[in-house]
């Protein structure tokens, strides 16, 4: 695992477009996080560093939503969908198969369902005031073969922001 | 609105009983309206109970009640007009915005009607449909005029210079108004939708207890709510002892404050002859209170459409689809529905895509 920080939200997405240099067609990105954590501002950052130009809006509500960049982007919400039937009925296992990138927005949550193959994004908040309300924790996990690869470009493209880990 | 201009030895009138149907999210509706803006009925038979508590509208669940409800919803909503079937000219049905699943039940069902009958079927923008909804109640409204459009999907300020002719001023970044009401309230453990439980704790609170930002307030028309939601994330976790009244009545302000101020400068640098709310947010008490003191003060006229008609409703399907009908004629019958369906804007003044 990849321990980064990030200080802002402009930071956060920094670090996303930086890993976004990495990605491939076929690719497909969990971002995991409470509310407010900064889901959608990574989603942001990854897409600009796609070179995807113009608003990337939250797909809560129409739960997926498409961006043509340097690869195409289709970026899930799943927060509200717990059974796995929903999510085949987004068209998930045919996203998978295209050439475009996959960012799953609370993806933690149907986990079981999907591949092995992909990269967790953690978003959390960091305890123990005071620290500037914008800085996060971003923890990087590559999982499976696909990502495992890539494991020292990722180390690379996050560098700027790599934090120690604990232990 | 200009009058439609058929070929001169047309020998059929042009439909005017239009029957709506919406099924774009989770209410099921129809409305049978008899030309632009007299509206016969409207039936609109509400999800929400099924959805609460999953904390949110759950696709597959939607998708199967517009299937269950629509059928009978259809019915009532001619019976209800006085009409029986072969009275309906024209079905009209929203194509999109909305969850893909639900519009399919909507957009099928209105093609089967219209070739049952032998109609035409007219495929409808959700999004122009609610720009149009403030005509039903107001026929007279002078254009140009702004359109707040803000809902649980949605945050737009639209300038409409007549039906068909809109140009986009601002839109959201990233979270809609309404969703920022949905996620807050869900932070909070207050319930589903957000909207009218936020709406209602705020009354017993002080909107000034806690300076929420007002993210890019003075700059451009464009909206961003993501950070505000995170502002109110951020400030419960860290002071755990506040009153709820009191945090939901700081960031309902901290709401209103934004869109008001955007949509009242907007009104005024396009010299628009009046500013109008529409979707769900337009419900909301505060919204409607300053919007209605901030077009006296600008000397323009606000309309407020009745709380019914900013929901999602068939009337303001059936009266957008008559429009369509006078502009562009019968959809093809292969017309599908389309998740992320945008705004018919005129050229050049379309949102960055």
């Amino acid at each position: 695992m990849i321990q980064a920080r990030t200080r802002s939200a402009d930071d956060t997405r920094a670090l996303a477009a930086s890993l976004a240099n990495l990605a491939q067609p076929g690719d497909l990105l969990l971002l995991v996080g409470d509310l407010g954590a900064g889901k959608t501002t990574f989603t942001q950052g990854f897409a600009a560093g796609l070179g995807i130009s113009g608003p990337v809006t939250s797909p809560t509500f129409t739960l997926a939503r498409e961006y043509r960049g340097r690869l195409l982007l289709h970026h899930l919400d799943v927060f509200r969908l717990d059974q796995l039937s929903e999510v085949l009925d987004l068209g998930l296992p045919e996203l998978l198969d295209s050439s475009g990138v996959i960012l799953i927005e609370w993806g933690d949550a149907i986990r079981q369902t999907l591949p092995n193959d992909h990269l967790e994004v953690a978003l959390t908040f960091i305890d123990g005031r005071p620290s500037p309300p914008d800085e996060r924790l971003v923890a990087l996990t590559p999982m499976g073969s696909r990502w495992q690869a890539r494991a020292g470009d990722l180390v690379t493209a996050a560098e700027p922001w790599q934090e120690v880990p604990p232990q | 609105m200009t009058a439609p201009d058929p070929a001169a030895d047309a020998a059929a009138p042009a439909p005017a009983i239009v029957l709506g149907i919406e099924t774009s999210f989770d209410e099921t509706a129809a409305a049978v309206n008899s030309g632009p803006t007299d509206d016969l009925s409207s039936v609109v038979s509400s999800q929400v109970d099924l959805h609460a508590r999953y904390g949110g509208v759950v696709p597959e669940i939607a998708s199967r009640a517009h299937v269950e409800l629509l059928t009978p919803v259809v019915a009532q909503a001619v019976v209800e007009a006085g009409l029986s079937n072969h009275d309906v000219e024209a079905v009209a049905a929203t194509a999109g915005p909305g969850l893909i699943g639900a519009l399919l039940v909507g957009v099928s069902a209105a093609k089967s009607l219209a070739l049952v009958w032998d109609v035409p079927f007219v495929a409808v923008n959700h999004l122009e449909a609610h720009l149009y909804s403030s005509f039903l109640e107001e026929p007279d409204l002078d254009l140009p005029v702004v359109v707040l459009l803000v809902s649980g999907g949605h945050t737009l300020l639209v300038l409409m210079e007549e039906f068909g002719r809109y140009r986009l001023i601002g839109q959201t970044l990233d979270d809609a108004a309404g969703e920022a009401f949905d996620k807050v309230a869900r932070f909070m453990d207050l319930g589903y939708p957000g909207g009218p439980i936020i709406d209602r704790l705020a009354m017993d609170g002080d909107p000034q207890a806690v300076a929420f930002p007002r993210p890019m307030r003075d700059q451009g028309y464009d909206f961003s709510f993501s950070g505000l939601k995170t502002a109110v994330v951020n400030h419960v976790r860290n002071n755990p002892g506040l009153d709820a009244a009191d945090v939901a009545a700081s960031f309902q302000e901290a709401v209103v404050d934004v869109l008001i101020h955007k949509a009242r400068k907007a009104a005024e640098t396009h010299r628009a002859k009046g500013l109008c709310l529409a979707g769900g947010v337009a419900a909301n008490s505060s919204l409607r209170e300053r919007m209605l003191d901030v077009c006296t003060a600008a000397g323009i006229s606000g309309f407020l459409p009745s709380r019914a008609m900013c929901t999602d409703n068939a009337a303001m399907v059936a009266a957008a689809g008559w429009q369509r009908l006078q502009l562009d004629g019968p959809s093809p019958l292969d017309a599908g529905a389309d998740p992320n369906l945008a705004l018919p804007f005129l050229a050049g003044a379309e949102p960055a895509v």
